[in-house]
């Protein structure tokens, strides 16, 4: 037996950075891996399938103190929504206090550099971001290139961050915080726990209903275990995460877009702006608004595999006809849809639901089908 | 009797009567995770030591399993096409992969005994 590492996981280059939950992650048996630069649990005892099931039925804890957070500040919230709209597509000016956007910063070409969540904060005055981990240095360095003086932007390393996932995670991060009840999906507030300030969002990368709670890093282990000791609630790892984000049909940089990949390519247009798609008046405009209007060249799809055999990245879509059209980014055999689901990209005449396509694998043309996203459908809690 | 003898890939072969019985081991289903396809031969195939002939998929990541010996396919294990994960439940009993008519039967010399092999697996960690 021997095994290919799954592709976004790299044994190689220590030292590795810990986050604040280190030592808890040993202590509850986590199978640590290097990912992005830092040690991080990609399973606990009870395994990927046992973890992703416990989210989609009860609760999941996550840590993903790894990822980059920081603020964007300047002397009102115009001059900052102005100067940040510059580096996205998204429409940050119409962001309302408390309410979070996804978007992706582009460089000169209209590639995705990084993809994020923005949140304006209950003050009126400033952006609350969170970037990738594996992107957060390239990130930072890039916006804080492009900010007018009067705009600073302040990465935040001295916090740690964590998603409770899953139908039981309002009811039990309730019984700590009742108000986090009344926020809505794409809703953020700050709140007290045990007298520190924490920043609690109703958002998260599973599909689940659920909140990342932003937590100063001195207190991120009293406030993980205070997490866990609910019944509802089990640790879960990255490997989970994965299977759990591609069900709910959302992409990962550095797997499903890259530098060289569009948000019209990569299937993200719905977090382009009415107002931004009409204006532009952002880096890598031209390519979007030309993309938005004429079509791009390719387009990222979830496709749906016949068999229980997984799509891997670089794996080659053929058409009917045989021909080599596009290749798979992402792709497991997943425990709630029960079946091997991918991403991938094909040129939009063979994007639309139902087409037949093959994958290949280990030399035999698996059939396929273009299949709506999300894989499995989503449980937002809109109406707090 | 009963011989069994394992590979530095994590595979064991127990051989009664000339037939192995090929599955892999319980450090390995550990390693990979939940399984969640396995790629079996064909009855009948030819298989050379050390060949690439089935493939066990996790979650995570597919591996290659690769013949502890030579000689023909004479049974493979159906139950796995539905149940996949017995691989991680019973490794080393139901979920054997395939049954082998060995050709060569001093080839298992160059293999591990169990001791060899826990010994080297505790030593890969």
């Amino acid at each position: 037996m021997s095994a290919a590492p799954a592709a976004t996981i790299h044994e190689t280059a220590p030292p590795l950075r810990q986050t604040p939950l280190a030592a808890l992650h040993r202590e509850l048996g986590a199978k640590l891996v290097a990912f992005a630069g830092y040690e991080m649990p990609v399973s606990y005892a009870t395994g990927i399938v046992k973890e992703h099931t416990h989210v989609r039925e009860r609760a999941g804890f996550f840590d993903v103190s790894h990822m980059g957070q920081a603020r964007i500040t300047g002397p009102d919230f115009e001059t900052v929504a102005v100067a940040f709209e510059r580096l996205v597509p998204g429409d940050i000016a119409g962001l309302k206090p408390g309410r979070i956007r996804y978007t992706q910063l582009l460089n000169d070409e209209g590639g995705i550099i990084d993809d994020l969540m923005a949140t304006r904060e209950a003050d009126g005055h400033s952006l609350f971001l969170v970037v990738n981990a594996s992107r957060k240095e390239i990130d930072f360095a890039h916006i804080a290139a492009h900010l007018p003086p009067s705009v600073t932007l302040a990465p935040l390393p001295d916090r740690a961050l964590v998603a409770l996932q899953g139908p039981d995670a309002a009811r039990v991060l309730a019984r700590q915080m009742p108000e986090v009840r009344a926020l809505a999906f794409m809703k953020a507030a700050p709140f007290d726990w045990r007298g520190k300030a924490v920043f609690v969002s109703r958002s998260g990368y599973t599909g689940e209903d659920g909140f990342e709670i932003s937590v100063p890093a001195a207190v991120a282990e009293a406030f993980a275990r205070s997490l866990l000791a609910h019944p509802e609630v089990a640790p879960i790892g990255l490997g989970a995460r994965d299977t759990l984000r591609l069900e709910a049909g959302l992409p990962l940089y550095g797997q499903d877009m890259d530098e060289t990949t569009s948000p019209v390519e990569a299937a993200l247009d719905f977090s382009i702006g009415k107002r931004r798609r009409r204006d532009g008046g952002f880096i890598g405009a031209e390519r979007v608004q030309r993309e938005l209007d004429e079509g791009p060249a390719r387009v990222r799809v979830g496709l749906r595999l016949d068999g229980r055999s997984a799509a891997r990245t670089h794996m080659k879509i053929a058409a009917e006809t045989s021909e080599t059209v596009g290749e798979i980014t992402s792709g497991a055999y997943t425990p709630t849809a029960a079946a091997s689901i991918a991403f991938g990209y094909v040129p939009p005449r063979l994007s639309n639901d139902g087409t037949s396509v093959a994958v290949e694998i280990r030399g035999a043309f698996q059939p396929a089908r273009v299949a709506g996203l999300p894989f499995v459908p989503h449980r937002y809690v809109r109406k707090a | 009797m009963t011989l069994i003898k394992y590979t530095e890939d994590h595979e064991y072969i127990s051989v009664e009567d000339g037939v192995g019985t090929i599955g892999i081991t319980d450090y390995a289903q550990g390693k990979l995770g939940d399984v969640t396809f396995v790629e079996l031969p064909k009855k009948g195939e030819k298989v050379k030591q050390g060949q690439p002939i089935a493939v066990v998929e996790s979650v995570k990541a597919a591996s290659d399993i690769y013949s502890p010996a030579s000689g023909e396919i004479v049974e493979i294990n159906e139950t796995l096409n539905d149940q996949p994960d017995l691989i991680n439940r019973e490794p080393e009993a139901g979920a054997w992969l395939y049954k082998l008519a060995l050709s060569n039967t001093a080839e298992l010399d160059k293999l591990m005994d169990r001791d060899a092999y826990l010994a080297y697996a505790s030593a890969e960690g």
